[in-house]
This record gives structure tokens, sequence and C-alpha cells, in this order.
């Protein structure tokens, strides 16, 4: 593909490269795009990312191990488009899956992005495991296979997986078991949703995964979705319904606020603790939602919440989106976003750094003993959070 | 094994240093139509040692140095004419210290104007610094390197002028000091000791800022905006005049643009008015628009379009995407007031010849001692005939700078040989020795202010 075959060829140029998207909403450093905080040269900036890809497209430069680990280092995390203030923005995110999409067309991508890809068409799963241990997580919680309950509570594969996933998902469903919603799961016969396959750009693998998790949900008669992830949320919510996928799906926190405030869930337990929340790029800048997480932490007695300088839509990546809590081209270093961001939080003074996904989880758990943080702060979901206040154990 | 690039490592990091071809692609560009000049690494040093390091190094081995701020002069100040290493100064970005008492803040050469900018309103919100209209991610020491002005440029002049104290790396390595902090004292004044001003307006060409000190103002509570326009333009120098004498203002900016269609060839203006209360503001807002603006609004030669509470800081600009091709340059200059009405005309033929939609503007830098007049110039990134136009339109507006009897601020190489074919001789040779004595082998920003 050439520059003028890219679908993005008429419009990429028109960035500038003057940086707005480097910062948060709040203007207070130039770190907010996770991969210019972590390497802090201009290639890594959106627009260097931008110009890169061009140059490249036009033969300028020549496609390199360095270039598609610049290219893929992008989480995804849309805060260049919340703070790009030119009419093009909403396309930068599209410019850059775009350009990845054609390094896996051309077989040019960084070995781990191969591996994940790779993983998924074989398991279903970026860690490789076996499709039929997905289902482990939910052993001994009395949990059930889907069967036309009103909610599919769709777990993921962090959640399938991950040790910590895991018991997210394990405590998530006691929380709703102890709601009495009628939920079901799928367990080994959940599929990866696709999300991170779309934005490391392998758009007939996510085409597969979508048309077959869609065919999987309507043979089941699914017409409502729980996710424990952000990222499922965003995949089956915003992505879906272009599979004849026109499902009700709620993130978790979602439901939780509902059945708080209606009365459905007692929190009276309590969570003695101060509380900073740090919004998922999932959840919050693809889809806006900044208020269910910080309802259901507020709801609860004891909780005493307090928010990070950056927060909302300025709210800095924990630098696993993309696929990168996985390919991890943003580690090692304290200038990692995830180490950045669990220091900001100490900053703040809470001992509990509350979650509402598990690729954040993860990330920023690993943040805080990367850090030596672990007698000062403690990273927990907010499911794990209501679970306690609930009484479960 | 590259030796250079091994010691930059062991210097800085690996991390750090690149002498990739991504890396050099990146910065070989201005954002502005300067041809790109690959250098030979990329980098990223974090403390003054590491630079003094660095420069060491470049001088054992000849090789040049190019500072980097924001790099958004668009006049091609920091693009490696001659290879070398170029220095991201941008990590460099701590604030070190607040003085409320004496109103200033001390910074690393990295920090940002929207760094600044928030940091201020967080934390000292009746304290302000003066920020350009150049994106927040321009740095301040890059900005008082180049005479930036900003948005208190009526009240208190240039930022250069704002200037409290300094630390450089010289080109030989060396840290020096400059003002009151050159004597263990803290960094409230450049003042009184014997002037060594070598290092402002010389694009990075005599040493790199690793530290300034710069002043701030009262930050008050209520700031907004007013318009003005009038169809005149040999009105704008009496009005800017009169504008600056009542002092009232934080800001006065007159501009006119061929878009959109309907206000092309009007001079609009910008005022902006600071309060602490309504009492005050309604005061202020008086002597503007009343007692100084009220005789144009009464013969009609002049109206007055509105007052908005509430400055947008920083300052959000679109100017990049006017011809949807990324990209624009401009020609910035200090002017006397009273040659607006040419500037506006002239420009305006120069932007008609290329094809070009005029857009010009004057910024009030103090009580009308001067003005930024600017003439820009938009281009499509992807078509090289609009970037040749736009050189072409720049080549000639410096030209008319020095005809119309200004400056050129920041100028380019086109500019810089303008203004040194102009330069009285003797300065012109004192340029050189300071220049020979401060850089002996030439490393620093070469191409740059290069007396022949």
């Amino acid at each position: 593909m050439t520059l003028t075959d890219f679908k993005y060829g008429d419009v990429i140029h028109r960035c500038f490269r003057c940086g707005y998207c480097k910062f948060p909403i709040n203007w207070m450093d130039v770190n907010n795009c996770p991969a210019y905080a972590r390497f802090r040269m201009e290639t890594y900036s959106c627009g260097g990312r931008l110009w890169l890809t061009r140059a490249w497209l036009d033969g300028e430069i020549e496609w390199s191990d360095h270039l598609a680990d610049i290219l893929y280092s992008c989480t995804a995390c849309k805060n260049c488009e919340v703070k790009c203030p030119l009419s093009f923005n909403i396309d930068i995110l599209n410019m850059m899956v775009a350009a990845k999409g054609e390094m896996v067309e051309r077989g040019e991508i960084p070995s781990a992005v191969k591996d994940f890809l790779e993983n998924i068409q074989r398991q279903g799963n970026p860690y490789g495991t076996s499709r039929t241990k997905r289902g482990d997580w939910m052993e001994g919680t009395g949990i059930e296979e889907y069967q036309g309950q009103e909610f599919l509570y769709y777990v993921g594969c962090v959640g399938s997986y991950d040790t910590r996933g895991q018991q997210t998902a394990r405590v998530l469903g006691k929380v709703l078991q102890k709601a009495g919603v009628s939920f079901g799961v799928l367990g080994n016969d959940e599929n990866c949703d696709g999300n991170e396959v779309k934005n490391l750009g392998e758009e007939t693998l996510f085409e597969m995964l979508a048309e077959e998790n869609v065919a999987q949900f309507r043979g089941l008669g699914v017409q409502k979705v729980v996710t424990l992830s952000p990222h499922s949320y965003n995949a089956i919510k915003n992505d879906y319904p272009g599979f004849n996928g026109d499902f009700d799906v709620l993130h978790y926190t979602q439901l939780l606020q509902g059945l708080i405030r209606n009365g459905g869930l007692d929190v009276s337990g309590g969570y003695n603790a101060t509380v900073t929340y740090h919004d998922p790029c999932f959840l919050g800048r693809w889809n806006e939602e900044y208020d269910a997480p910080r309802a259901v932490l507020r709801a609860i007695p004891g909780v005493r919440l307090i928010e990070m300088a950056r927060n909302r839509n300025g709210a800095l990546c924990c630098g696993g989106g993309g696929g990168n809590f996985y390919i991890d081209l943003l580690g090692g270093s304290e200038d990692s976003p995830a180490r950045r961001r669990v220091r900001e939080a100490c900053e703040t003074g809470a001992n509990i750094l509350a979650v509402a996904c598990p690729n954040c989880l993860t990330m920023l758990e690993d943040a805080v003993k990367a850090e030596g943080l672990e007698d000062k702060l403690a990273v927990k979901d907010i499911a794990e959070i209501v679970g306690e206040a609930c009484g479960i154990k | 094994m590259d030796s250079v690039y091994q010691a930059l490592v062991d210097i800085v990091g690996q991390e750090h240093v690149s002498n990739r071809p991504e890396e050099l692609f990146i910065y070989s560009y201005d954002l502005g139509t300067t041809e790109p000049h690959r250098p030979d690494y990329a980098v990223t040093p974090r403390t003054t040692e590491e630079i003094q390091e660095i420069v060491r190094l470049a001088n054992r081995e000849k090789v040049p140095v190019v500072p980097l701020g924001g790099g958004l002069s668009l006049a091609g100040l920091a693009v490696p004419f001659k290879g070398g290493i170029t220095l991201d100064l941008k990590r460099m970005d701590s604030i070190l210290e607040v003085n409320e008492k004496a109103r200033y803040a001390l910074v690393e050469c990295g920090v940002s104007q929207g760094q600044l900018t928030s940091y201020l309103e967080r934390n000292y919100p009746h304290l302000t610094h003066s920020e350009p209209g150049a994106p927040p991610t321009a740095t301040i020491a890059g900005n008082v390197a180049i005479h930036g002005q900003g948005d208190i440029a009526q009240p208190y002049g240039f930022n250069s002028d704002m200037v409290n104290g300094l630390e450089i790396v010289l080109p030989t390595g060396e840290v020096c000091k400059f003002g009151s902090c050159s004597i263990g004292s803290g960094w409230f004044t450049l003042h009184p000791l014997p002037d060594v001003g070598l290092f402002l307006g010389w694009s990075g060409t005599t040493g790199i800022i690793t530290k300034v000190s710069i002043r701030l103002f009262p930050g008050r509570r209520i700031r907004g905006v007013g318009q003005f326009v009038v169809e005149d333009e040999e009105l704008v120098p009496e009005i800017m005049y009169k504008l600056s004498h009542t002092q009232m203002t934080e800001d006065i900016i007159a501009f006119s643009q061929a878009i959109p269609p309907f206000a092309s060839g009007l001079q609009h203006f910008t005022i902006n008015i600071a309060a602490d209360s309504e009492k005050e503001l309604e005061f202020k807002q008086e002597m503007v628009w009343d007692d100084t603006l009220g005789e144009y609004i009464r013969s009609g030669a002049g109206g007055f379009l509105g007052f908005r509470s509430g400055l947008q800081r920083p300052q959000v600009s679109k100017t990049s995407d006017w011809r949807k091709g990324g990209g624009f340059e401009y020609v910035g200059s200090i002017m006397p007031v009273d040659t607006y009405p040419e500037c506006y005309r002239r420009g305006r033929e120069i932007s008609e010849r290329h094809e070009i939609p005029y857009t010009v503007l004057g910024r009030c830098v103090g009580t009308a001692h001067a003005m930024m007049f600017s003439w820009t110039y938009a281009f499509n990134r992807a078509d090289p005939e609009t970037m040749k136009q736009a050189r072409e339109a720049l080549h000639e507006t410096d030209d008319l700078v020095l005809e119309l009897g200004g400056t050129i601020w920041k100028p380019g190489l086109y500019g810089q040989k303008l203004v040194m074919e102009r330069l009285d001789p003797n300065t012109l040779n004192l340029m050189k020795k300071i220049k020979q004595m401060l850089d002996p082998n030439g490393i620093m920003n070469p191409g740059n202010w290069e007396v022949s």
C-alpha cells in the first residue's frame, strides 16, 4: 500500500504536531500520551506516529522493528482525540489502527503482537492457554452457565485467565448472586471479544470473532449483557451492532449503580478507606462513563473518594490498552505510564486505588510492586470493594 | 560501533539517545516551511550535568549541538542544518520554585507554557505569567530565548524582559548563572549586576538555557475579552495608543483576515481586561469602551462587539488547519505601532499575489512602545507547490519588515541574512567576536547567526 491507497491518505498530513494531544484536559503536564510519557522522544508522540506513518507509506523511511514498536506503543487511550482541537481528530486513532493493519497485512509486526494474535486464533485468548481452561475461574462459585437468564455475564480474557483478573471475576459473580441478578456465563464456550484485536490492526480476525460471538449470543437468546471488562463492553456496545448484534450491554459498574440505588444490593457493611479512582480508557474516554463507578464508590459507607489531578477524560492511561497489557512495549521503566499513575494515586493520600477494569488492575498492581508502594497503596477492583461492603469474603 | 553514539549512551542512557532513522526523520523537520536536515543523533537529557557532558563530548568530536524546546518557532531555528546532536530538552520539565511574595517562578528549560499555566491556576490563582499565543507545548525557556511576547504584553512588555535569572551551559561546557542567583541569592532579579546578556535572541548559538526564572504578575479573579471593530486601518495606531494610555488592559491585539469573507478588510480588536471585583471591572470597562472608544462608536467609525468573561488559557489555535493542510508559517516582526496600516495593506498584497488567504495581526507591546506584527501563510503539507508559495511569501515579507523600518522577530536563515546585511558593521563584528570567544569550535546550532 502507498500513501495514495491509504484510507486516510487525504487526512494524515493535516497533523501539525502542535502537541495539544500530549496534555491532559487541565494542561498540567505533557505526559498524558502513555507512549510519549514512557519514552519522551517526539517519535512516540501522537503527532510523531502520524508523521512517521505518512513517511513510511510515502517511502521516505523504511519499515523497521523500531517503527513497528513505535506504532504499537499506542495504547488507543483516545487522549489525543479528546485534546486535538482540529476537525480530523475523530480519525486519529483510525489512522493508527489502519497503519497497524497495513503492518499486519505485510506480516511486519512485533513478535509479541504476532504471538498475541496467534494465541487468539488458536485458543481464543492472548495468553495461549487452552480454551478448555477458560471457565476455570468459576469453579466453586456456583455460577451457572448461561441458559436464558436475564443477563449474560461476559467475563473476557483477562478475567478468565489472569490470576488477579479471575479473583475479580469471581467476586463480581458472587456480588451479582447476592443481589439476586438472573445471570449466566459462557464458561469454556466464551471467546475473545476482539476489542484489542481490532486495535492491533487485525481487522479480519476481529470480524471473525465478532461474527462468532454475535452468532453465539443470538443462538442462546441473549438480550442483555453485563461485562467485567470495559474492553468487552466497548466491543459489544459499539462494534457488534455492525454484525447484527444489538444487545443491551452494561458495564458492571452501571448495573451495580442501579442495584444499589434501587435497594437491590446492600452495601451497608461499608469499606473504610480513602479511595482514588482510575478511569479506564474504554469506559471513560471511549464511552464517556465517568459517573457510574464513582456513584458506586460514593454509595459505600466509609469510602472517602478523592480525585487524582488527572481524572475523567483527562486520566492517564495505565498503559495496558492496544494489547499492551500483553505485548508490553511500555514497561520496564519508572516512566512507564502505570508507574507514573500509581505515584500520582499515592500523592493523593489515598490508600486504595480503585479500578473498574481487569487490565488496569493487573497493570497498576504490578506498578505498585515495582514502585515499592505496597505498604501505602493497594489496587482494588470496584467489584472487590463492593464485595467486601456486602459481606462477601 | 559509533563512538559518539556510545559516549552519548554512557551519558544519558540508551533509551534517551537514538541514531535510528525514525528519530532522525522526526527531528529533521521544523513545522514550518524550512527544508529538513537530519541530525546524526537525537538525545533527551534530564540534567544540566548531562548537558555539560554532551557539550564537552561535542567539542572533542567537533559535532554540532542543536538545542530544541517546544520546536514551535516555525522559523527552522532548531533544524540541524549541519547535522550533529539534536538536544530535545523537554525531559527537563520540573517547576523548581514559585516564590509567591517575590512573584517569580524558577523552571527547568523543558517546562511548557501549559504546564506553568495549569500549575499556577491550581496552586497560585492570584499569580499569572505572560502566555504566548503558541500552543501550550511551547517552553518557557524557548520563548524567552526568542524574545517572545504573551497575553500580558501590554502592561509588562516582552517575555524576555521578565527574566530574573538564567542558568546556562556554555558551548565549552561550563555552567554559568546570571542575575541575583549568581551570587547565591534568590532568583528574584537580573539587575543590577554587569550586563552579560549574550543568550537571548541568539537562537541557541551561544549556549543552552537550562534554568530560567521568570517574573509572575497579579492574576486577577476576573479576566475577559472584549471585541471592537473598525473598517479603517488608519485608525488602528491611534486606538492602540489611546487604549495603552488607559493602563486598563492586559492585552491589545488588532487583526484582520480574509476568512470569513464577510469580515475581510475589517480590523478587529481583542482587548483583554482583568479585575479583582465587579466594581473594578465596571470601572475599567467604562474607561475602555466609553471614555476611550466611545468616540469611534458614536461616530460610526467603530463597533463594540461585546465582552465575554473568562479567558481561554492556554489559547487553543486551529490555524494549522485553515487550508486543511496541516501547515502554516508566519513572519513575526517588532514594528512601530504607526506602521500598522502599511503592514496590513502590503501584507494583504503579498498574500493575494501568492493566492493565500491573508491573516495579519498586531499585538501591542508595552504602552504602545512597539507591536509584534505577524503575517501568516497557511500551506498544505501534502502539496509542495503551496509550500513553495508560502516560502516565497515569507521571504517577501522578511524584506517588507526591513523596508518598513521594523525588525524581524526570530528570523530564520533568510531573515538572519537580511538583518546581518544591514547590521552596523561594528555591532556585527562584536557578534562575531562574542561567538568566537564563547564557541571556539563553532558547535552551537551552526548555520544560525553565522557572521562571515
